[in-house]
């Protein structure tokens, strides 16, 4: 097995006329947090759903701990679990419910206790019982990351994870992600905020016209954008920076 | 095995979404209950069918009211479960495909018997007395549950392809209809000839008598066939053609 927890080579996808993915390659290792970096309409989104076996693509690979997403879409799902864009939790169902569904599902030994500390970990139990309607948006994504960490698995997508979200909200959740890394899980995300990618990943990847246009560190991709010399002042590059001057698009910022 | 316990876990979650919903429950079983009540206090009287008690005539039409409405919401919380992404959670999981599609057909068999025993229940009150035997009760019960699982995999197709709600609530009026022009309420022979070749010829109709001649212990004739085979033919192709649209989501 190589240390490589997720590899993309070569993938491509389009929708009708449009092509959305062309070439895209990057990998991702063992317990790390990648960050998908992209504008709306990059396709961040069709590479999450491909790896997560919901969408077939047209043509390249992919695999996920060594078991490819295309034939061997089984074992991929025993090793991860999908955050998605927009958050999926049965509305009808309380808090408590949704999660002892997904234990249930995911053959958990002792989903009470899972589901219970889930809620007390995501600040939810006093919201357990209530139906998941009544939530908040916040409280709606905090309960629809944590069903995805029942059961602990060992790969975990996040698609854009804070969008939506207040800012205290957004701190919960980039605590969550980084406690997750910690204990060895590995963690592709994706994100339109530079600021969220310079937070929390190890390594960062730059979608931009259907292709990989940067992949590195922070540190890695700093030294892609012309060095601050000629400033009397030397500031460093932020990856806002770095990806408009990257993607060549005018920021006004 | 783990597909039969997740088809179980899957289909106590959209049983208890039944049970939460005053609206389904309202819908599937007051609403036919209101008809009967209606076609046998109030125009009843007036309604010549050859059979002195018309909750006799009655019971097996509501029965098929009371399925086709019930598979409206079948499609409906399919819908639900693709637009909120619970379908796309459950498939990126461990969890068998057919698992997630046949927890909603069972659901709709489950929550349609006990909307009809319901009825029957109900029918019991009002005066409604069968003759029939066990062996008879059993054929009915056959016949009803074949029809649930046609109208379901019907359900199905839209509740997977419908852009919008209202698309899958369109598709459910024509199959709410169908009772009132068929032997349901009153014999054919009263009907307009045109209406009447129609009414003749539709699934509801063959099933009604069958059921009723059940009921009353009367001979069953060819009537029973051509139910069965509108059941079953109904089941084959749709069932084809919802596996078809099941693929193409993922
Ligand atoms: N099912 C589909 N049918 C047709 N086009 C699609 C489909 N899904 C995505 N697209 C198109 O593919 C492109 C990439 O979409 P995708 O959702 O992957 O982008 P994204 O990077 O996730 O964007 P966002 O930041 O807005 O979420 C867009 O132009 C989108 O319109
Ligand atoms: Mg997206």
């Amino acid at each position: 097995m190589t240390d490589n927890a997720i590899e993309v080579k070569g993938l491509y996808k389009s929708f009708k006329s449009t092509e959305v993915l062309k070439g895209v390659d990057f990998e991702v290792r063992r317990g790390e947090i990648f960050a998908l970096l992209g504008s709306n309409g990059a396709g961040k989104t069709t590479i999450v759903k491909i790896l997560s076996t919901l969408l077939k693509s047209d043509g390249g690979n992919a695999s996920v701990c060594g078991f490819d997403v295309e034939s061997q879409p089984a074992k991929v799902r025993e090793n991860i679990s999908l955050t998605g864009q927009f958050a999926a939790v049965d509305d009808i169902l309380t808090g408590r419910e949704n999660l002892l569904l997904i234990a249930k599902l995911r053959g958990v030994a002792n989903a009470k206790q899972t589901a219970a500390a889930l809620l007390d970990r995501f600040g939810l139990s006093d919201a357990a019982n209530r139906r998941a309607d009544t939530y908040s948006g916040g409280m709606t994504r905090r309960l629809d990351i944590a069903m995805s960490l029942v059961g602990t698995p060992p790969v975990i997508f996040l698609d854009e994870p804070t969008t939506g979200l207040d800012p205290e909200a957004r701190l919960e959740v980039w605590k969550t992600v980084k406690e997750l890394a910690d204990g060895g899980t590995t963690i592709l995300l994706t994100t339109q905020y530079l600021e969220e990618a310079e937070q929390l990943a190890d390594r960062i990847s730059i979608l931009h016209g259907g292709v990989i246009i940067a992949n590195g560190t922070l540190d890695e991709l700093k030294k892609l954008f012309p060095p601050a010399k000629q400033e009397y002042v030397i500031k460093q590059p932020t990856l806002e920076e770095i990806f408009l001057s990257i993607i060549g698009s005018k920021g006004d910022k | 095995m783990k597909t039969m316990r997740d088809t179980g876990v899957l289909f106590a979650r959209s049983m208890r979404h039944i049970l939460r919903s005053p609206d389904t429950i309202i819908t599937v079983v007051i609403s036919p209950l209101m008809i009967m009540l209606l076609f046998v206090y109030v125009l009843g009287g007036s309604i010549q069918t050859g059979s002195d008690n018309y909750v006799n005539y009655l019971l097996p039409g509501i029965l098929v009211i009371a399925i086709a409405s019930g598979i409206a919401y079948t499609a409906y919380r399919l819908f639900m479960d693709i637009q909120k992404g619970m379908l796309a959670r459950f498939h990126s999981m461990p969890v068998a495909r057919s698992s997630v599609l046949w927890a909603h057909v069972l659901t709709s068999l489950v929550s349609n018997a006990i909307s009809v025993a319901v009825i029957i229940l109900a029918a019991l009150i009002m005066g409604f007395r069968s003759s029939a035997g066990v062996l008879s009760w059993l054929e009915v019960a056959g016949i009803l549950l074949l029809f649930t699982l046609a109208l379901t995999w019907l359900a199905v197709i839209p509740g997977l392809t419908a852009k919008t709600i209202d698309g899958v609530s369109a598709f459910s009026y024509p199959l709410i209809f169908l009772p009132f022009v068929s032997s349901a309420f009153v014999p054919t022979s009263t009907m307009p000839a045109a209406v009447r070749l129609f009414a003749e010829n539709q699934p509801v109709t063959s099933i009604v008598d069958a059921v009723r001649s059940l009921l009353n212990s009367e001979p069953v004739g060819y009537e029973i066939w051509v139910a069965l085979a509108w059941c079953i033919g109904i089941t084959v192709v749709a069932y084809f053609l919802a596996m078809k649209a099941y693929k193409r989501i993922a």
